[in-house]
């Protein structure tokens, strides 16, 4: 049987956490009534003009720093022409020719493997209005709805080449975009509501091919979930048509999570004319290199370099560092925590934060963001296990402790008012073994008789004694001596 | 009272010679009774007027007097004004109350000036006639049979007439000068970016401006003073300091006032395809312009004659663009029945657009479709250029470029209404001027058989108060711009 490859790119619209719209300076905040969010430029009344959002270009220079483009000095926004309800002024404010930024790429790890995705382009856009079907009630004897309160908000499309050979690539890139994203602070994330969608584009051709297979483009991919389920059954379908001798046509398709299935949506010969041509109501947008930079000190330290850091000063190893750099606020958690616990303790904090931390907000389904704990007492306890105040065990309690209500409370607060101190001091440790030894005689020769598990009763014995605060490496050291 | 220039105007208001509600009656009793005749008007609300005249004499009693506290003002129905019927001259925006204000309207309330009804203009300012107007065609107070022009023919009209002190207007590619042309008037179009184009309904973005229709020179630069400046709502309006453009005209007059002033005169505009009664009032005015010092200096635009193909390839493809807002979804004309979405946008855009704007959505989406767009579109921005150049080139031996503003007077209602080429021919010494986004200004400069010749000075960029004083000191020394059409007492 033949190898197929399979060619994916990815186009993406990434919703600008501008308060502003794009050209108007309507609000941009989900969720409010239909068309409240709609001013007079949004509705596209006769004579308004659109004034463009300076904080929607600092948003695509950060992109554009953040993936290493080319923040275009000079680039021209263009109209989309096309007719639909919820595009009030018959056209889309986008840019075509000259993009904001050019070229640029992205790092993916797929399993083992590293992979660089390279970026076309990224050019800023107002998104449409929403058209509404349903659930409008009675009144609307089936008519539809148009809501303009997202028409006009900022959008930043980004656009890759064809680098991708698989689902999982795909959905590894467009996991590190999001993060990206996020990270340097242009956009929510939120893909519930729209904020991250993506198309991809998907071909194939015989292994060893050259040439580009027909593609046919998926839409609006909102989850990370579909995406891999669509592209892996658009991708058996499109091997299966050729293979059963057809041929595939350039199409626009839907994915249907309900079947698991893509359908076409239109066809190569009823795609538009768009008619671009530079919109006559706004200048081309000049960026000087004064404002690049101002961004850029603005910037906070890329995902990459943070791990290269992590790693160095705190020993972390690469998976640690990546885990750690998922996102900005986890990463600044982690290192507000050794900054509490110190540098030495680095390993002991990746571990607290990746592993009890991380368990707590799963099981409570939190963001780090929300954690019940703060940096700070985590911190704090972390520098309590390592000097020996508290065993590990202890802490575990310590850390239920301020998880649950323990707001404000430091650890070394809660290990002083429940007395949880461990007992490492010789003195009155070496008290305490005499007097058990002394108390058990029995297990003390089962001991001698060369019954190791003797020895582990006695340690016992002292931690029950002591309710657990007895260092239990000190017990043994001085039982060892006592018995030796 | 209706000869007085806009400063004696303000100064008979001020020295409450006359009231603004007198002074707004006697406009709003003019229209009623001349206006039938003329239909220059669109919307008149009277009291609506009145009740603004009203509160300008309660300002003027209070002292506080701006340049035009108290005068009536006509706009051209393309201007939003809050409240107000505006219709653009088309169908589509029959019903169309704005929820807003222009700019420019803003800025003559601010002025005090009272909005004393909304004038006539061919459909979406398509036209050269205010033919297309879907309110039937505005005539010219000098002949009831023929144009006033256009588009803004219906503001030229009513100030002509005396309906109106003065008017606004647009200008495209000639729709304030050419009207002012046809209609004895001063008429200016600014330099692009001047005059916000806020709340100014959009035919061609990137030519569209907006400009003063009155009797003189004079009022034009005290119009200008009131509708120039930046405004951060409009992204090509030019954020320069204040000026006032009636600088020049106060200094005292002299034998040869415009002495070191060099007249360009492009041999372009003086070849065929000129009527040749314009020709010699043209003549006569330099000549004239001789007399006042100025000398002339033959000059070239040798891109001048492709500007009229450049402009009908640019203005209706920004056009087709424009106006696709006008869907009937939102706002405007609505067909009364369709059976699905696509057979609404069909139906509605089909009965609420004439066939001259119809006409320039489908040039306007050809030029832009793929596939055409590099040979008419990018081709007529080069063109665009290239006459640009040129001026840039004439004005290294000029300070002001003369010639006539149209080829002919005032031609027959319905004359050229079924001969667009004849029709967009028109504008050909107006055009190029809007493709270089320079500041031009028209003025009367006489008679051929009753109607009256246009005199257009071009000047280079921000000049408008040079150009006003080249074209004021000319109606110091003449009375072309005094005669008024006879009949409308």
């Amino acid at each position: 049987m033949k190898q197929w490859e399979v060619v994916i790119g990815i186009e993406t619209h990434v919703q600008l956490s501008t308060r502003a719209k794009i050209f108007s300076g309507s609000s941009t905040a989900f969720g409010a009534a239909p068309n409240l969010q709609a001013n007079a430029v949004d509705v596209a009344l006769p004579g308004v003009l659109p004034v463009l959002n300076k904080g929607a270009v600092a948003c695509a220079i950060r992109f554009g720093l953040a993936v290493g483009g080319e923040v275009a000095p000079r680039s021209v926004f263009a109209r989309k022409n096309y007719f639909y309800p919820d595009l009030p002024k018959g056209y889309q404010i986008s840019q075509y020719e000259l993009p904001v930024v050019r070229g640029g790429s992205l790092p993916i790890q797929v399993g083992e493997n590293e992979k660089t995705i390279s970026l076309t382009r990224a050019h800023l856009e107002e998104d449409a209005g929403k058209s509404l079907h349903e659930g409008l009630g009675a009144a609307a004897q089936g008519r539809s709805g148009i809501d303009l309160n997202r028409a006009g908000t900022p959008l930043l499309e980004i656009v890759t080449e064809p680098d991708m050979r698989s689902a999982a690539e795909a959905v590894a890139y467009a996991r590190a975009l999001h993060a990206l994203v996020r990270w340097i602070g242009i956009c929510d994330g939120n893909m519930q509501e729209g904020s991250f969608r993506c198309d991809a584009n998907v071909s194939v051709r015989p292994a060893g091919e050259s040439r580009l297979g027909t593609r046919r483009e998926i839409k609006n991919l909102n989850s990370f979930r579909f995406m891999q389920q669509a592209i892996d059954y658009e991708v058996r379908w499109q091997i299966a048509t050729i293979e059963d001798g057809g041929c595939i046509e350039q199409a626009t398709v839907l994915f249907d999570p309900a079947s698991g299935e893509t359908r076409a949506m239109r066809s190569k010969e009823d795609a538009h004319d768009y008619r671009y041509f530079p919109d006559p109501d706004l200048l081309p947008l000049v960026i000087d290199r004064q404002w690049i930079e101002q961004v850029r000190a603005d910037l906070p330290e890329l995902p990459a370099a943070r791990r290269e850091r992590l790693m160095t000063d705190g020993g972390l190893s690469a998976y640690d560092a990546r885990v750690l750099t998922a996102s900005l606020d986890l990463a600044n958690y982690y290192e507000a925590t050794v900054a509490a616990a110190g540098t030495e303790n680095a390993k002991a904090c990746a571990n607290w934060v990746m592993v009890d931390l991380a368990a707590r907000l799963n099981r409570e389904d939190r963001e780090i963001g929300e954690s019940p704990i703060s940096a700070t007492q985590l911190g704090g306890l972390i520098a309590r296990i390592a000097d020996g105040t508290i065993s590990t065990n202890m802490a575990r309690k310590v850390f239920d402790e301020l998880c649950s209500g323990g707001h404000g409370a430091s650890a070394d607060e809660i290990i002083a008012r429940q007395g949880l101190q461990q007992i490492s001091d010789s003195g009155a440790l070496t008290a305490l073994v005499d007097e058990l030894l002394a108390a058990n005689p029995g297990m003390v020769a089962e001991f001698r008789s060369g019954k190791e598990k003797a020895f582990n009763a006695l340690v016992g014995q002292v931690m029950k004694a002591t309710r657990g605060q007895a260092n239990p490496q000190r017990v043994s050291e001085l039982l060892r001596q006592k018995l030796g | 009272m209706i000869e007085l220039s806009l400063t004696d105007i303000a100064q008979a208001l001020a020295s409450r010679r006359i009231s603004s509600v007198e002074l707004t009656r006697i406009y709003l009793d003019r229209i009623a009774r001349l206006d039938p005749q003329l239909n220059a008007f669109i919307t008149v609300e009277p009291e609506r007027s009145l009740a603004q005249a009203r509160a300008a004499d309660d300002r003027l009693a209070r002292g506080e007097t701006q340049a035009l506290t108290g005068i009536p003002i006509a706009h051209k129905d393309i201007f939003c004004a809050r409240d107000w019927l505006t219709t653009c001259g088309s169908k589509m925006l029959s019903n169309f109350v704005s929820p807003y204000d222009a700019a420019v309207i803003s800025r003559f309330e601010q002025a005090g000036a009272v909005l004393l009804g909304k004038t006539n203009m061919d459909e979406f300012a398509m036209g050269s006639s205010t033919e297309t107007s879907c309110h039937g065609p505005t005539a010219n107070p000098w002949a009831l049979d023929r144009v006033p022009g256009g588009s803004s023919g219906g503001s030229a009209a009513a100030v002509a007439a005396r309906l109106a002190p003065a008017a606004t207007g647009t200008d495209t590619g000639g729709s304030i000068r050419q009207p002012a042309a046809l209609c004895n008037l001063s008429g200016m179009k600014p330099t692009y970016g001047v005059v916000s184009r806020y709340g100014m309904i959009a035919f061609a973005s990137s030519l569209d401006q907006a400009g003063p229709l009155a009797r003189s020179a004079a009022d034009c630069a005290v119009l200008l003073n009131c509708m120039a400046g930046f405004d951060e709502r409009d992204s090509t309006s030019l954020d320069r300091p204040r000026e006032d453009f009636a600088r020049e005209l106060t200094a005292a007059a002299a034998s040869r006032p415009l002495a070191g002033v060099r007249i360009g005169l492009p041999q372009q505009f003086f070849g065929e395809g000129c009527s040749p009664d314009v020709m010699q009032l043209v003549e006569a005015a330099i000549a004239e312009y001789r007399q006042l010092g100025a000398d002339t200096v033959p000059v070239s635009l040798p891109s001048m004659d492709l500007s009229v193909a450049a402009y009908y390839v640019i203005a209706p493809a920004e056009a087709s663009s424009n106006l696709a807002r006008f869907d009937g979804v939102r706002y405007g004309y609505r067909a009364p029945a369709y059976t699905d979405l696509t057979d609404m946008y069909c139906k509605s855009r089909a009965q609420g657009f004439g066939a001259e704007v119809k006409r320039r959505i489908l040039v306007g989406t050809y030029v832009l479709s793929h596939g055409y767009y590099d040979a008419y579109y990018l081709q007529a921005q080069r063109i665009r250029r290239l006459i640009a150049n040129d001026f840039a080139e004439a004005f290294r031996q000029c300070d002001v470029i003369l010639g006539p503003t149209s080829p002919s007077t005032a031609f027959r209602l319905g004359e050229r209404a079924a001969d667009p080429v004849q029709m967009y021919l028109s504008d050909i010494y107006t055009i190029a001027v809007n493709l270089a986004g320079l500041p031009a200004i028209s003025i009367p400069c006489g008679f051929a058989d009753g109607l009256p010749a246009g005199l257009q000075l071009i000047g280079n960029y921000f000049t408008e108060a040079r150009l006003l004083n080249v074209a004021h000191r000319y109606q110091q020394v003449t009375d072309w711009h005094r005669q008024r059409p006879a009949g409308h007492a």
